[in-house]
């Protein structure tokens, strides 16, 4: 059976660096994820996520376990994060609709039967492209509430923990800053558009608990 | 009955499933009155969607390498580092000190007083102070009644004993 995230890091406290390395597994790439949702800067990212297990390492031998384990880390993340936002030290430049969604990725020119076309794809980094900038002008705690709220998929409590508020605040909070986002994206899920449904039901479940 | 004004901060609870039974209901009861209302709640299910199609990033290869280096070049907590999370604590200590030296320039302890020491008296004081035993033996002795109906020892009898 797993050990719990509390259990990991008391073996650490206790001195066991593999139950350091269980947990870097465990939480690397959702960190990964909610910083880069939150600075939009790949490189700084993975830089800030560092950061967050380097100050989990460090604090190791005055660990006690009293919140949840992820409430400790998504909140050393979020403050990282947005401290990071304020020193000005990610890409807030207007996210350009051009730009693809990942860069690394090479471009696909012939396609075998079955798959979307090149021009499918195009559709799609453009739509990626345009929510990405709608998650990234919600102002930061929005950000951050709707990012733990819609991809960690965590509860108020928790979330409320994290960003330092109540719960009733949480959910005024998510109300806005969903309501922006309606707002921002009407294109693709207004009603009267009609669109938003292709794609996006295919789409559907693979981008959560990333 | 609930007002648009009452579900707009209800709608993230209704459609994440954390509302209760009777919450829902209530909710639903509105939605099937509100045209407006279920137009919002629809656009809410559809961009929850549409939030859906960001895919999530892998981290680097290197991400751990890299980690395990900023750990290996971290410095070492100093000694002292404990005092770190309790600055309080040292701050209190080092307004005690600075209390007790200034009380103890404030009020200088008083000196003792002078002593001379005559030539001869110590010597005369321990010798008192040895004998003060025998003195009180003495006392008891010479004012216990119970030696007087003892026989009187002779010169003879102690050469015995």
């Amino acid at each position: 059976m797993a050990r719990s995230d509390v259990q990991l890091m008391l073996d650490v406290k206790a001195g066991d660096a593999a139950s350091f390395e269980l947990l870097l597994q465990r939480y690397r790439t959702p960190l990964v994820n909610f910083l880069h949702r939150m600075v939009r800067d790949a490189a700084l990212a993975e830089d800030l996520a560092q950061e967050v297990f380097l100050r989990v390492y460090r604090a190791r031998r005055r660990y006690e376990p009293g919140a949840k384990f992820t409430t400790w880390l998504f909140r050393i993340a979020t403050n990282l994060a947005l401290n990071a936002i304020r020193d000005g030290r990610y890409r807030t430049a207007e996210l350009s609709l051009d730009d693809p969604a990942e860069p690394d990725q090479p471009p696909v020119l012939e396609l075998p039967d079955g798959r979307p076309t090149a021009e499918q794809q195009l559709l799609d980094q453009h739509r990626q492209a345009v929510i990405r900038r709608a998650i990234l002008r919600l102002p930061e705690k929005q950000r951050a509430a709707v990012l733990l709220h819609k991809y960690q998929e965590m509860d108020y409590n928790q979330i409320a923990k994290i960003l330092g508020c109540s719960e009733s605040a949480l959910k005024s909070l998510l109300f806005r800053a969903y309501e922006a986002l309606r707002v921002e994206l009407a294109p693709l899920v207004g009603l009267a558009a009609g669109s938003g449904q292709g794609s996006a039901t295919a789409a559907a479940g693979e981008g959560r608990k990333a | 009955m609930m007002s648009c004004e009452g579900m707009a901060n209800r709608i993230v609870k209704y459609l994440d499933g954390r509302a209760s039974a009777a919450e829902r209901h209530e909710l639903e009861a509105h939605l099937a009155l509100c045209a407006d209302c279920r137009t919002r709640v629809e656009e809410f299910r559809r961009l929850w969607v549409v939030l859906d199609e960001v895919p999530a990033i892998e981290p680097s290869p290197a991400f751990d390498a890299r980690l395990r280096e900023r750990i290996a070049a971290a410095p070492q907590p100093s000694p002292w580092s404990w005092l770190a999370p309790a600055p309080r604590v040292l701050a209190a200590f080092a307004a005690m000190v600075l209390l007790a030296v200034w009380l103890s320039w404030q009020s200088p302890a008083p000196e003792p007083e002078a002593r001379t020491i005559e030539p001869g008296r110590s010597e005369q004081e321990f010798t008192m102070i040895r004998d003060l035993q025998v003195l009180e033996d003495y006392d008891v002795l010479a004012n216990f009644e119970a030696l007087e109906v003892l026989p009187v020892a002779s010169d003879s009898d102690d050469r015995k004993m």
